[in-house]
C-alpha cells in the first residue's frame, strides 16, 4: 500500500515545480523580495506560510458546507488572520529577535495572495486531507523559492550562510577575502531579489517547454 | 434537512459565532504568552541600555549586535548602579525605572495637565565614572521614534541607540545604523557657558568626519529630513527636562 495515492502525491509535487506559485503563477512576490536578504528569515517565513496554509486549508475545507456564500471571502480572511496572529504571537514569545527582523512581513502573510487563492480555488471544493496536502504543497513551492533566493543573496551579499562565515572573515580578510574577493552589496538590496527570481524563472522555462506560451 | 446557507439570518448567525470563537481563542493565546513576550521586551530594553554604554557584540564596522539575551540580565545588574525617576524635581529610587513607559507618561500628561510626569534616569558605572542613561521619545515621519542616550555629568554624549516604529526603510529607518548613531559619541550638549544646545542633525556638512565635537552638529541622512529633525527635537525636548538634575550634579 502506498502512503499517498497518485493524485494526492501530485497535490504536493505539482506546486514544487510545474505549477510553482512564485515562478509560474507569479504570486506572493512581495514577501519573496522583502525577507530573502538572509537565509534564516527566509526559512522562518517559509515555515510560517506552510503552517498558515496547511491549517487554513483544513479549516476552510471542514467549514466549506457551512460558510455562507455571501461572506465567503470575509470568512476566509478571518481564518488567515487568526492563524497569522497565532504565528506572530508565538514568534514574539519564543523568537523575539527574529520577529523584530521579520517585523511587518509576518502580518502581511494575510495579504499573501497564494493563501487566499488556494482557499478559494481548492479548499472550498475539496475534502480536508486533499486540502491539507494542497496547502503544504503550495507552501513548499513558495518556501523552496524563498530558500533558494535567500541562500544566494546571503552567500554572495554577506559571504555567510545562517550567520556562518563560508568564505572566511571579511573583517579580518581571511579565506577568499585574502585573495581579493569582495561581497556584492547589491545582493542584499531588494531589486536583486527580483533579478534572482527572474533568473530562476528563466532557467525553469528553459528546461520545461510546457511552460512556454503560444504566440 | 439541507442547510440553506444563503439565508440572511444564517449568514449573520454564522458571522457572530465565528467572531466570538476566534476572538476568545486569540485572547486566550495572547494572555497565555504575555509573560514570555514581556520578558523579551524587558531583555530588549536592557540590551539597548547596555548598547548605549558601549557593551555590545559588534564586530564589523556596520554591525549593530546587541549583547546576548542569555547574559543581558547579569551584565545589566553588574553595570547599572541605581535607577531613579524624577518627579516634580524630586529624585525617587525605583529598581524598575527602566520599564517606565514614556508614551504612557505622555498620555497621562495630555489628559491631566496637572500631572507631573516621571522622568526615568538610569545611573551606570563605566570605567569608574558615573554615566547617566536617559530614554528618549519623539516622532519621526510616519510613527514614533525612540532611543536611549548615555551622558556623563558634563552632558557629553557617551553613546546612543535609536529605534523607530515605522520609518521608511533605506531612508528614515537608517537612524538605527551605526554610521548615523556613532557620530553622536563625544558630542557636547552644553556650550562653553553651560547653555543647553542639544545636538542638531543637520545638512550642508562642513565636517564630514565629525571631528568637531563641540559644534552641536552631526551629519544628517540624505532623504530623511523629517526623521532627522525628529531626532534633533527628541534629544532637545527630552533632555531639557533633565537640566535641573544635571545642574544639581555640579553643585
Amino acid at each position: 500500500m502506498r502512503l499517498l495515492s497518485k493524485r494526492d502525491a501530485n497535490l504536493i509535487l505539482d506546486p514544487l515545480a510545474d505549477n510553482n506559485p512564485i515562478t509560474v503563477q507569479v504570486l506572493g512576490i512581495c514577501s519573496a523580495l522583502a525577507v530573502t536578504a538572509q537565509l534564516k528569515p527566509s526559512i522562518v517565513m517559509a515555515v510560517a506560510v506552510m503552517f498558515v496554509m496547511g491549517m487554513g486549508n483544513i479549516v476552510i475545507s471542514l467549514l466549506r458546507n457551512l460558510i455562507p456564500p455571501k461572506i465567503r471571502i470575509i470568512a476566509q480572511l478571518i481564518v488567515v488572520a487568526t492563524l497569522v496572529i497565532i504565528v506572530d504571537q508565538v514568534l514574539k514569545a519564543y523568537a523575539y529577535e527574529l520577529s523584530n527582523q521579520l517585523s511587518v512581513f509576518i502580518g502581511l502573510i494575510i495579504t499573501n495572495c497564494i493563501i487566499m487563492g488556494r482557499f478559494e480555488a481548492f479548499a472550498l471544493g475539496n475534502g480536508p486531507w486533499e486540502s491539507f496536502l494542497d496547502g503544504i504543497g503550495n507552501a513548499a513551492g513558495y518556501g523552496i523559492i524563498l530558500i533558494i533566493v535567500g541562500t544566494l543573496r546571503e552567500l554572495f551579499g554577506s559571504g555567510t550562510l545562517l550567520g556562518f562565515e563560508v568564505f572566511g572573515s571579511a573583517v579580518e580578510g581571511t579565506g577568499l577575502y585574502a585573495l581579493g574577493y569582495e561581497n556584492n552589496g547589491f545582493m542584499v538590496l531588494p531589486p536583486m531579489a527580483l533579478i534572482v527570481v527572474g533568473l530562476i524563472i528563466w532557467v525553469q522555462r528553459f528546461y520545461n517547454k510546457e511552460l512556454h506560451e503560444d504566440n | 434537512m439541507a442547510l440553506d446557507t444563503s439565508k440572511n439570518s444564517y449568514t449573520i448567525i454564522f458571522a457572530v459565532i465565528m467572531v466570538v470563537v476566534v476572538g476568545t481563542a486569540l485572547a486566550g493565546l495572547s494572555n497565555g504568552l504575555k509573560p514570555l513576550v514581556e520578558a523579551n521586551q524587558r531583555a530588549e530594553k536592557m540590551q539597548n541600555i547596555l548598547y548605549t554604554l558601549g557593551f555590545n557584540e559588534n564586530e564589523g564596522e556596520s554591525d549593530v549586535r546587541k549583547i546576548s539575551t542569555d547574559v543581558v540580565e547579569e551584565e545589566f545588574n553588574k553595570y547599572i548602579k541605581a535607577q531613579y525617576y524624577i518627579q516634580d524635581g524630586e529624585l525617587i529610587e525605583d529598581d524598575e525605572a527602566y520599564l517606565i513607559s514614556l508614551p504612557k507618561e505622555e498620555n497621562k500628561l495630555r489628559r491631566d495637565s496637572e500631572y507631573k510626569r516621571r522622568l526615568p534616569l538610569i545611573v551606570a558605572e563605566k570605567e569608574g565614572e558615573d554615566v547617566y542613561v536617559i530614554p528618549l521619545l519623539g516622532s519621526g515621519l510616519w510613527d514614533a521614534i525612540w532611543g536611549f542616550i548615555a551622558l556623563d555629568k558634563e552632558m557629553v554624549v557617551q553613546g546612543v541607540y535609536f529605534g523607530h516604529d515605522g520609518e521608511t526603510p533605506g531612508l528614515g529607518a537608517e537612524i538605527s545604523q551605526r554610521y548615523f548613531m556613532d557620530p553622536f559619541e563625544g558630542e557636547h550638549l552644553l556650550d562653553e557657558n553651560g547653555r543647553f544646545m542639544g545636538v542638531e542633525v543637520t545638512k550642508g556638512n562642513q565636517d564630514p568626519r565629525n571631528a568637531r565635537k563641540k559644534d552641536h552638529k552631526v551629519d544628517a541622512i540624505a532623504g530623511s529630513t523629517i526623521t532627522g529633525d525628529g531626532v534633533t527635537a527628541m534629544i532637545k525636548n527630552t533632555l531639557r527636562m533633565y537640566l535641573p538634575y544635571f545642574k544639581s550634579l555640579k553643585e
